[in-house]
């Protein structure tokens, strides 16, 4: 649990929702978001998928699979709130800084 | 390249006023100088330049020519709006757009930019400099390969408008065309796509924003500004209005990636409608569509259609049922005495390679499922590889930062549905290609 801990302390990312400083304009405890993944920073170390089990599977390379979200949520994988507090460790957590909380995905043409 | 010959239609002076008339309109110049273009299409409208031709395009329903069917207005409206937000006294005139002609197809079997670029350049730079203006952009660049630049710069050169258009070399890439690939090119980084948080409308070039439109794209804009949107939509289908280029290929004994290789450059470029169907383009460039096992539609991240789908009309709304969509306008005849797997196989290798190798699970994925493809079209009999190939195909799916590992899912899908009967006689130790499909018995044809 010292992991999780240092994971909130740490969210330090001006992107992170929730993260102190960034209460205000993105979405308090009990909101949805959405976790971004940037595929051209992960190189499938792992953390995120053990930190969310529950959203995140692994292929057989190690890289994380969302589970049970339609294609175009496999990139901006949603995060129900009871979760959003696991995303955000993870994305602390992230040894190569590939994820992101926003509020909201933002598809992209 | 074979383009079908223009007619050697004189221009008139009704012409020059109203449009061209019928369907050879992107082409309607005897040539590719800039004095054909100003006796063909007359002066540059650059009073049109700005919201009355967002209007326009908004009437008229041009969509993009690269490939994504995305509203050519709604990309001008948003890259309009955002440079006015920075210019107010926060920006200092640093945030100001950029527009990018977008002529990097780095799709194999499309030839119709390079023909664009080569015989109606002028086109293609009215549209550049038409849609700078409309967006209030200090920067318009013309991004190509290389063996296109310099009719380019002699095009720039010929007239005295376009002084300020710079141009960017393209590597001949696959994804060197990608929307993020082009602003990294311009920015003088390596062409590879970018993971992508915002639009680059909003943040592109430097952090400007960026308006990239492919080249045709362009020139139908050029178009548009001079005759409007009511002659625009004279031709055409309702919900796909105007004309589009297509590249025909194929229907020989050549595999996708030799038609892509044959010297000269594979492919005819025709001006079509949407009302025409795939079996008269496909007529039209005189590959006989009787003699065809199916048709890949949209390139190599598009789909395949069979011959009963031959006389839908060339939209989205017909394909649809098919998986394709008209895309960058990419038409590659399968021939009956050849096989689908082998083919699907071929381009599937071609697109593995191709990764950008950034993302882990287009990296790895895409050569495992390049291989399991090839064994199977080999003759590989393991009653596994079936099941392996759509596994793969769904692992990869929304799994990178472009579109690539998609596209190539899509093109894999497709392939296991259409050549189904393929793929359980490959199982059985046998093969479709020199069957004609007319000849095979019953419960073997479609």
């Amino acid at each position: 649990m010292s992991a999780l801990d240092l994971g909130r302390s740490a969210s330090s990312s001006p992107q992170a929702v929730g993260a102190p400083g960034s209460r205000r304009s993105g979405p308090g405890r009990g909101a949805a978001a959405s976790m971004h993944i940037d595929w051209t920073l992960c190189d499938g170390r792992g953390l995120c998928t053990e930190l969310l089990p529950e959203l995140l599977d692994r292929d057989e390379w190690g890289y994380p699979v969302a589970v049970g979200q339609p294609p175009a949520s496999r990139s901006d994988v949603t995060v129900p709130p009871e979760l959003v507090d696991a995303a955000r460790d993870a994305v602390a957590l992230c040894p190569r800084a590939a994820l992101r909380l926003r509020p909201l995905p933002l598809p992209l043409p | 390249m074979t383009t079908l010959a223009p007619p050697s239609v004189p221009s008139s002076e009704t012409d020059r006023r109203l449009g061209p008339q019928g369907v050879r309109r992107l082409f309607a110049a005897a040539d590719a100088s800039f004095a054909a273009h100003l006796d063909t299409f007359g002066p540059l409208p650059r009073g049109q330049a700005g919201p009355d031709l967002v209007a326009e395009l908004q009437r008229a329903g041009l969509d993009g020519r690269g490939g994504a069917h995305f509203a050519t207005w709604r990309k001008l409206s948003a890259a309009r709006a955002e440079h006015q937000v920075r210019r107010g006294p926060i920006g200092l005139g640093r945030g100001r757009a950029v527009v990018i002609a977008n002529g990097a197809e780095g799709e194999p079997l499309s030839r119709k930019d390079a023909a664009l670029l080569a015989l109606a350049p002028h086109l293609v730079i009215d549209g550049l400099l038409l849609a700078a203006a409309t967006v209030g952009a200090s920067r318009a660049v013309l991004y190509a390969t290389a063996p296109l630049l310099p009719g380019v710069r002699s095009a720039l050169r010929e007239r005295t408008d376009a002084r300020d258009v710079t141009l960017v070399e393209a590597p001949d890439t696959f994804l060197s065309g990608e929307a993020s690939a082009v602003v990294a090119a311009v920015e003088g980084r390596p062409a590879v796509p970018a993971d992508r948080v915002v639009r680059l409308t909003a943040s592109g070039v430097d952090g400007r924003p960026t308006l990239v439109q492919n080249v045709e794209t362009l020139a139908q804009l050029a178009l548009l500004a001079r005759y409007g949107a009511g002659w625009f939509r004279s031709v055409g289908a309702a919900a796909e209005p105007g004309t589009r280029l297509v590249t025909v290929s194929g229907g020989d004994g050549r595999s996708p990636l030799e038609s892509a290789r044959t010297p000269g450059g594979a492919g005819r470029v025709l001006e079509v409608t949407g009302t025409m169907s795939l079996r008269r383009i496909v007529e039209a460039t005189g590959i006989d569509p009787a003699r065809l096992r199916a048709v890949l539609v949209g390139g190599f991240h598009g789909a395949w259609v069979p011959p009963e789908a031959f006389d839908l009309p060339f939209t989205r709304d017909a394909l649809e049922p098919w998986g394709a969509v008209p895309g960058a306008g990419i038409v590659w005849a399968l021939a009956d005495d050849r096989c689908g797997l082998a083919a699907a196989a071929d381009i599937t290798a071609y697109l593995a390679g191709q990764s950008a190798r950034q993302c882990g699970p287009c990296l790895n994925g895409l050569p495992r499922l390049a291989d399991v493809l090839g064994r199977l079209a080999r003759g590989d009999r393991a009653t596994w590889l079936p099941g392996e190939v759509t596994r793969l195909a769904g692992l990869v799916t929304g799994r990178g930062s472009c579109h690539h590992p998609d596209g190539t899912a899509r093109l894999v899908f497709s392939s296991l549905q259409v050549f189904a009967d393929d793929v359980r006689q490959h199982l059985e130790g046998r093969c479709l290609a020199g069957v004609s499909s007319t000849s095979t018995g019953p419960g073997e044809s479609r």
